[in-house]
């Protein structure tokens, strides 16, 4: 049994530990496999350029959705739940973009029986730019 | 037909769908090995945490089974091909526009109750729950918002997902 963090420990304002991917076509190519997400403007440098991307193909807003999933699994761990996700897709994932999910606790409450943490989150590029910004709403384990 | 702005971008169409369920999609038995390798491809190159793979780890936690990330898909790789799918015309407007529109993706709320496991089958419905209208620098704005539901094999909710679409 896993658990990584308690409700009494956590404090408004704390941070996540940071999940990062540097994603190219090793990673678009696995996702589109498992979620049948073969989609040209993904897998092909053309067909990305015709949809005005001129890097080329692009990453999966749900691989990137994926990642924030991620980062908040590995914190709560496997006693925790995930009990909401919103987030809106600002900016293109490019070949090689290092993306890092990022989250700051806003607000602690216990709410049908449940000890609920609510954060703000997005997934910023190498550059800083903000992705996907976003809230989330986590549920851990309490000492008590 | 003109170009001039128009009064709303609401077509009768999403009038008469506002609201209604469409028809449903059930997807097949989850299996772990569907959920091992999701697992893996998102989590690549690391390796994925025990929960979603290792049915002895998972045994001794409080959901006393594997579970499935709670992105996971159960409908991937339908044998009816997507553009068959009755389901996909729940889905915002679907009137032809009097003039050309343009669209983005406004983001998604997802919301999460039970865990999905192997051995579930879940059953989905959308609808186009409801729109807002109003000027913005782009011009008249219509923002819908389609909603999404599964719900696993015990009528457990499983996941809901409200998505926002913009078209101006």
């Amino acid at each position: 049994m896993a658990i990584n963090v308690y409700f009494e420990d956590v404090n408004v304002g704390d941070t996540i530990p940071a999940w990062s991917r540097k994603t190219d076509f090793m990673h678009w190519n696995r996702y589109a496999a498992v979620n049948d997400e073969f989609i040209p403007i993904h897998m092909d440098d053309e067909a990305g350029r015709a949809a005005l991307n001129e890097q080329g193909a692009f990453g999966m807003g749900n691989l990137r959705y994926a990642y924030i999933v991620n980062a908040l699994q590995d914190w709560i761990g496997d006693e925790g739940q995930i009990r909401e996700i919103g987030c809106q897709f600002r900016a293109i994932n490019q070949k090689n973009d290092v993306l890092t999910v990022t989250g700051t606790v806003t607000e602690k409450l216990v709410e049908d029986g449940e000890h609920r943490i609510k954060l703000d989150i997005d997934v910023v590029n190498q550059n800083g730019d903000p992705t996907c910004p976003g809230h989330a709403i986590v549920t851990v384990p309490a000492r008590s | 037909m003109t170009d001039s702005a128009p009064d709303t971008l609401v077509t009768d169409d999403m009038i008469e769908r506002k609201g209604v369920w469409g028809s449903e999609r059930v997807s097949p038995p989850i299996s772990e090995s569907d959920i091992r390798k999701w697992a893996i491809a998102v989590y690549w190159p690391e390796t994925p945490p025990a929960i979603f793979w290792d049915a002895d780890y998972a045994a001794g936690t409080r959901w006393g089974s594997i579970i499935a990330p709670p992105d996971f898909n159960p409908f991937a790789w339908p044998i009816v091909t997507p553009k068959d799918r009755s389901a996909k015309a729940d889905k915002g407007p679907k009137e032809k526009p009097k003039r050309r529109l343009r669209g983005m993706n406004g983001g998604q709320v997802e919301t999460y109750g039970v865990p999905m496991r192997p051995g579930d089958v879940i059953t989905m419905r959308n609808r186009l729950r409801d729109w807002e209208e109003r000027e913005t620098r782009l011009g008249l704005t219509l923002f819908s918002y389609s909603e999404m539901e599964w719900h696993n094999q015990d009528n457990e909710l499983v996941k809901r997902r409200v998505s926002t679409g913009i078209l101006y």
